[in-house]
Order: structure tokens, then C-alpha cells, then sequence
């Protein structure tokens, strides 16, 4: 794959950099760009960053490496991030993880070998009140994991069908 | 006993209009004219000073886990100079069990927006910052869409609502690092850096964003000002308790049949948080413990709990703390010591590794837990533990270190039967 930013996205960094009194804030939301178009932010894709804003490599390295969601290598087409962290860990979140790991053949951490799923470990995602959960791709969140909702899930995905946003309904109010 | 009426109370934060998340919605049920009386009634508000005199007086206490007095610190900010001044979101949420901003986010957008301009206007900021997980990627989006409509609307940018208050809003996407809530990390962050805590003094009203004054104040701190600017400092002090007075968001997660987000007055027993407004213990089981404010506040006894009140004073005689109300309900089947082992293991993996206590301690403190866990332990690794805590509080950059330290010490304290026996039973080696 060649890395290269579009004239589109150079339109998009110089709107991020507008932003800032600085270049170097840029660093982080170019990354996200860079891994929304590439799916990952690999060596070369960390050179494309620093090339782009005139920063030096190691520093745009350093980000990748401190921040957990940037992906230094090619990922699985989706990547699931089961967390286990405190209220999950309560309400089975180790139960769903394992379940993961059975079903798709793989220990966390680990792709499966036709490339289509990633599993992840994560720390509390902020929705400890929909626990078991987890997140797909670092976009949706699924809530309230049960087995039947993983081999759903997992079916869906197979067939490329992404999950929706689940709203959470708020319990005191009946409107929203 | 406390005297806090829940059962009447209103909620303002998150209250029951379906579509507040639209502009329109919320300007027609009375959104940004706290703003706009702010910016434009001179009689009631003569200048940023009676501004902030009046979120003082309300007293409302930071929701990211500090509470402190958000009017206080925005009187910290020095003059103007004229040059540029920073206004920093804290919408990290990252401790484990808090989950409440994302409510706003969802459901009540601009009224976090509203209570920012009104603050950035009280401090004379020229622009905030608002610094979201990058997990929220749904509420980053729903976010910016509030922020563009509010720029659209002239409620944001040059001259506001035609007056001579200009300010910027941007939204900042973070990328997975707990210590990025921590304030001087999010600082980091925001300038495009690794999140590494920066050593106080200065302090950011002196030295922030990139050299420049700045507050950082907590989402849901911000949201609450639109209120005390609309209704008054006494309406917000009458609610609740006394010391930390206000409508709060507590996020009740755990093992009770109804967890989720509501908005009632601090001070609410925290038995009737559990059995009543979080609809009881899951599948009849006992209450067992409980973590009242995110995973760093110590966790309790069920025994300890009767009528304790979820405010500071009351928390603090049962040795706890309020932390940010996300409430985590344990039952009498809850292993201690895996859930501890598991707080551990989270502050570890989210040390930044900058203070060797810290970086050295959280490992220390995973390992052993690790053994314990496993059988493997000795009753003396109990008071190792107790020991790494005491060598970790209290001698680093930041509150990260007292944050791992404290659930250890208090858990194997409170609980420490449950730690003795998972230890071997003789402390000669075996073999
Ligand atoms: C390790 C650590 C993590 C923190 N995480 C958050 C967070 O996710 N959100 C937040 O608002 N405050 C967090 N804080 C508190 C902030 O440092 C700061 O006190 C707060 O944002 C100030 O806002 P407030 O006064 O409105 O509460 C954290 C503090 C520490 C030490
Ligand atoms: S206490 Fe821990 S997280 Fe905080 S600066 Fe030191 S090493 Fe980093
Ligand atoms: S513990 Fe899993 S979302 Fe908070």
C-alpha cells in the first residue's frame, strides 16, 4: 500500500492546525485521520504524519506509542475491545472474553487468520452501567454482552453488517 | 438522618425533553439565556467579577473527582494581559465506574456548551478547549454538531449575541489513556503530546495551555453553572447537602436490577440510592460493598453504609470519599480480592511511568495481588502491600499513585479475612 494524504485530507490538516496557536497539537487528530483512512498507523504512516506537519518522527512515534487506540501494526478488519475492567469484570466481563477466545479461536491480543477480527483486553470504556461491554473499531459500543449477543454480533459481522449505536434509555425519564 | 428530599426532586441537568440534544429544542425551553443575560444584562450583571462571585457562592464543587469550589478557581486567573487564555474541558472520563458526562454529552449538549461560554466569559478566556475520550467517538461527533449549530446560531465566535465577547470553541479528541483526565495531562494531550501529569507549580491559571492562563473545570461542573446563573446561588445551595451542595449525577453500575445515570441532589442515602432509585440488589442477593465515586475512593463495608449520605462530610466518617459518584454495587458473591487485583492491574497498565514509587509501586502492587489471587501468597504479603501503598502516597507528580494506593490499603483492611484466606496456610515455604 502506498501511504499518501489526498488534496482533500491536506485540506482537513490545515483545517485541524487552524485550531491551534501551534503545529504540534495537530499531532494527535492527524493520527486520527491517518488511521481512519489507513486503518492503521504503522512506521511509514507515522513518517507520512511527520512529514506532513514538519515534526520531528520520533516525536510523532512517541504519541503512537503512549495512546492505546492508535494501532501500530494492521489489525484485524474489526477490532473487538472486550472490557473487563472494574464493574465489567463483576457483571462477567472475563466470561465474555473467554467466550470470544473460544468462538473465534484466538487469545486475546491475537487476529484470526483470515484477518477479519481483532481481540482486545481493554480498561473501562466509561459505560460501567451497561456492563458486560464492549466496542467495535474504536466506534460503536455494544452494551449488556450476553452470549447470544456475541454470536449475533459476530454473525453480523461476518457479513460486514455493523452494529448501531445502542441509545441508552435514561431510567428515571420517559421521554428520552 | 438526612433530610434530602429526592423523591420531589426535578432534574434539571437531564431532564425529561425528548430531542434537548437539538439547538432549537433547547433554546425553546429557555437554553442560552443564562448566556445571554450573562453577556448583555448589565444591572443584574455588571461585570465577570459578579459572575463569578455568584458561581463561588453557589459553591459548586468540581464533578471530576476533586470538588473543588468552581467559582474559587476561576478567581485564581490572573488580569488580562490582552494575550490569548484558555478555558480546558475535562471530559476524559476514565475512572473505572464513571460513566455520568457521556449523559450530558447525549442528552443535554448544549447546556454543557451554555455553562462553558459562561465560564470562558467570567475568566476572559479567548477560546476552550474540550477534551473528550477518543472511545466517545459518538459523543465527539454529537459534540462538534452542538458546537457548529451554536456557531451558527452566533452563540459562539466573534461577538457573541453582538456584544464584544469573542471566543473559540474546539473539541480535542483523545486516543485511550486514563491519565489524560488527570488536568496537566490533558494539557499534554491537548498540545499534541505523550499525556505525561506536569509538576505543580505552576499552576495552570498561571502557566496552562501553552504557557497561558487556564481553568480546566469538569464537563459536568460547567453544565451546572447555566442553572446558578438562571435561578441563583441560593436556589443551588438549598439542594442537597449542605457541604456539597447541588443536583449531581450519580452513575449507579454494579449488581443492582436497574444501573444507569440519574440526576438527583448530593446527599441521598446511599441505601436508598441502591434499594430504591437503582431498583435493589440483582437476583435478591445481599449487599456486599461498596466503591462510592470511581475506583480510586476507598470501598466500604455494607455494614459501615447505614445512614451514610452520598455527600463529602458523611463519606469521610465511613473513610471514603465522593469522588465522582460513579457507584460501583458489589454482592455478597463479589471476590474481593480479584476485584482488587483488577483495580490494581488497571492503574498499572494506566501509569504514565514518569515517578518510580508510581511505575514501580502499581507493578508491585498487580504482582503480588496476582499471587494472592492465585493461592500463591503469604499472610506477609498482606503487609507488603500495606507497605508499597505507604511508600507510594503522597511522593509523586500526580494523584495517580494515591489513586492505585488507596483501594489496596482499604480493601485488604476492611476485607482482610477474605485475604488471609486466599494466603497459604503456613508462611514456611513448603517444600
Ligand atoms: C489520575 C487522575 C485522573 C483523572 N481523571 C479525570 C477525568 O477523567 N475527568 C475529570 O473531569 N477529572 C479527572 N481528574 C481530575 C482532574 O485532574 C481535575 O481535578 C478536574 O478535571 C478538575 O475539574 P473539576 O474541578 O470541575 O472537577 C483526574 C485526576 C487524576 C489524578
Ligand atoms: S504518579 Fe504515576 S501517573 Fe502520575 S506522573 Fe507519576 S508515574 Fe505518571
Ligand atoms: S468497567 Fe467496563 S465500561 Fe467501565
Amino acid at each position: 500500500m502506498k501511504y499518501e494524504f489526498s488534496e482533500e485530507d491536506l485540506k482537513e490538516i490545515d483545517a485541524i492546525k487552524a485550531k491551534y496557536p501551534e503545529v504540534m497539537p495537530a499531532t494527535l487528530p492527524v493520527l486520527w485521520l491517518a488511521q481512519n483512512k489507513f486503518g492503521h498507523v504503522n512506521p511509514e504512516v507515522q513518517r507520512l504524519v511527520a512529514s506532513t506537519l514538519g515534526l520531528p518522527e520520533a516525536h510523532v512515534h512517541g504519541v503512537v506509542t503512549f495512546y492505546t487506540q492508535y494501532y501500530e501494526e494492521e489489525k484485524g478488519t474489526y477490532v473487538l475491545d472486550v472490557c473487563t475492567c472494574l464493574t465489567c469484570q463483576l457483571c462477567g466481563g472475563y466470561e465474555m472474553l473467554e467466550y470470544f477466545e473460544e468462538k473465534l479461536g484466538i487469545k486475546q491480543g491475537e487476529t484470526t487468520p483470515d484477518g477479519r477480527f481483532t481481540l482486545k483486553e481493554v480498561e473501562c470504556l466509561g459505560a460501567c452501567g451497561y456492563a458486560p461491554m464492549m466496542q467495535v473499531s474504536n466506534e460503536t459500543y455494544v452494551n449488556n454482552l450476553t452470549k447470544e449477543k456475541v454470536d449475533k454480533l459476530l454473525d453480523d459481522l461476518r457479513q460486514d453488517k455493523k452494529p448501531e449505536h445502542e441509545k441508552v434509555g435514561m431510567p428515571q425519564r420517559k421521554n428520552i | 438522618m438526612s433530610t434530602v428530599d429526592w423523591k420531589n426532586y426535578t432534574p434539571v441537568l437531564i431532564p425529561d425533553i425528548k430531542n434537548l440534544d437539538q439547538i432549537d429544542v433547547y433554546r425553546d425551553n429557555g437554553g442560552y439565556q443564562a448566556l445571554k443575560t450573562v453577556l448583555t444584562d448589565s444591572e443584574k450583571w455588571p461585570d465577570r467579577k459578579s459572575v463569578i462571585e455568584e458561581v463561588k457562592a453557589a459553591n459548586i464543587r468540581g464533578r471530576g473527582g476533586a470538588g473543588f469550589n468552581a467559582g474559587l478557581k476561576w478567581s485564581f486567573m490572573p488580569p488580562s494581559d490582552g494575550g490569548p487564555r484558555y478555558l480546558a474541558c475535562n471530559g476524559d472520563e476514565s475512572e473505572p465506574g464513571t460513566f455520568k458526562d457521556r449523559a450530558l454529552f447525549e442528552y443535554n449538549p448544549h447546556l454543557f456548551v451554555e455553562g462553558a461560554l459562561i465560564g470562558a466569559y467570567a475568566i476572559e478566556a479567548t477560546a476552550i478547549y474540550v477534551y473528550i475520550r477518543g472511545e466517545y467517538k459518538y459523543f465527539i461527533d454529537k459534540v462538534q454538531k452542538a458546537i457548529d449549530d451554536a456557531y451558527a446560531n452566533g452563540l459562539i465566535g466573534k461577538n457573541i449575541l453582538g456584544t464584544d465577547f469573542s471566543c473559540d470553541f474546539y473539541v480535542v479528541a483523545g486516543a485511550g489513556a486514563y491519565i489524560c483526565g488527570e488536568e496537566t495531562s490533558m494539557l499534554e494531550s491537548i498540545e499534541g503530546k505523550r499525556g505525561y501529569p506536569r509538576v505543580k507549580p505552576p499552576f495552570p491559571a498561571q502557566k496552562g495551555l501553552w504557557g497561558r492562563p487556564t481553568t480546566i473545570n469538569n464537563v459536568e461542573t460547567l453544565a451546572h453553572v447555566p442553572a446558578v446563573i438562571n435561578k441563583g446561588a441560593d436556589w443551588f445551595t438549598s439542594i442537597g447537602a449542605k457541604n456539597h451542595p447541588g443536583p449531581i449525577l450519580y452513575g449507579i453500575s454494579g449488581h443492582v436490577n436497574n444501573p444507569g445515570v440519574y440526576e438527583l441532589p448530593t446527599g441521598v442515602p446511599v441505601l436508598d440510592l441502591i434499594h430504591e432509585v437503582a431498583g435493589g440488589m440483582r437476583n435478591g442477593k445481599k449487599l456486599k460493598a461498596l466503591i462510592p465515586g470511581g475506583s480510586s475512593t476507598p470501598v466500604v463495608r455494607a455494614d459501615q453504609l447505614e445512614g451514610i449520605t452520598m455527600d463529602s462530610e458523611s463519606l469521610r466518617s465511613v473513610g471514603t470519599m465522593l469522588g465522582t459518584a460513579g457507584m460501583v454495587v458489589m454482592d455478597e458473591d463479589t471476590d474481593m480480592v480479584e476485584m482488587l487485583w483488577r483495580i490494581s492491574k488497571f492503574y498499572h497498565h494506566e501509569s504514565c511511568g514518569q515517578c518510580t514509587p508510581c511505575r514501580d509501586g502499581t507493578g508491585w502492587l498487580q504482582k503480588i495481588l496476582k499471587k494472592i489471587k492465585d493461592g500463591e501468597g503469604e499472610i506477609k504479603d498482606l503487609d507488603l502491600l500495606l507497605d508499597i501503598t505507604t511508600q507510594m502516597e503522597g511522593r509523586t507528580i500526580c494523584a495517580l499513585a494515591d489513586a492505585a494506593a488507596w483501594p489496596v490499603r482499604h480493601t485488604i483492611t476492611r476485607f482482610r479475612d477474605e485475604f488471609e484466606a486466599r494466603c497459604k496456610k503456613s508462611v514456611f515455604a513448603v517444600a
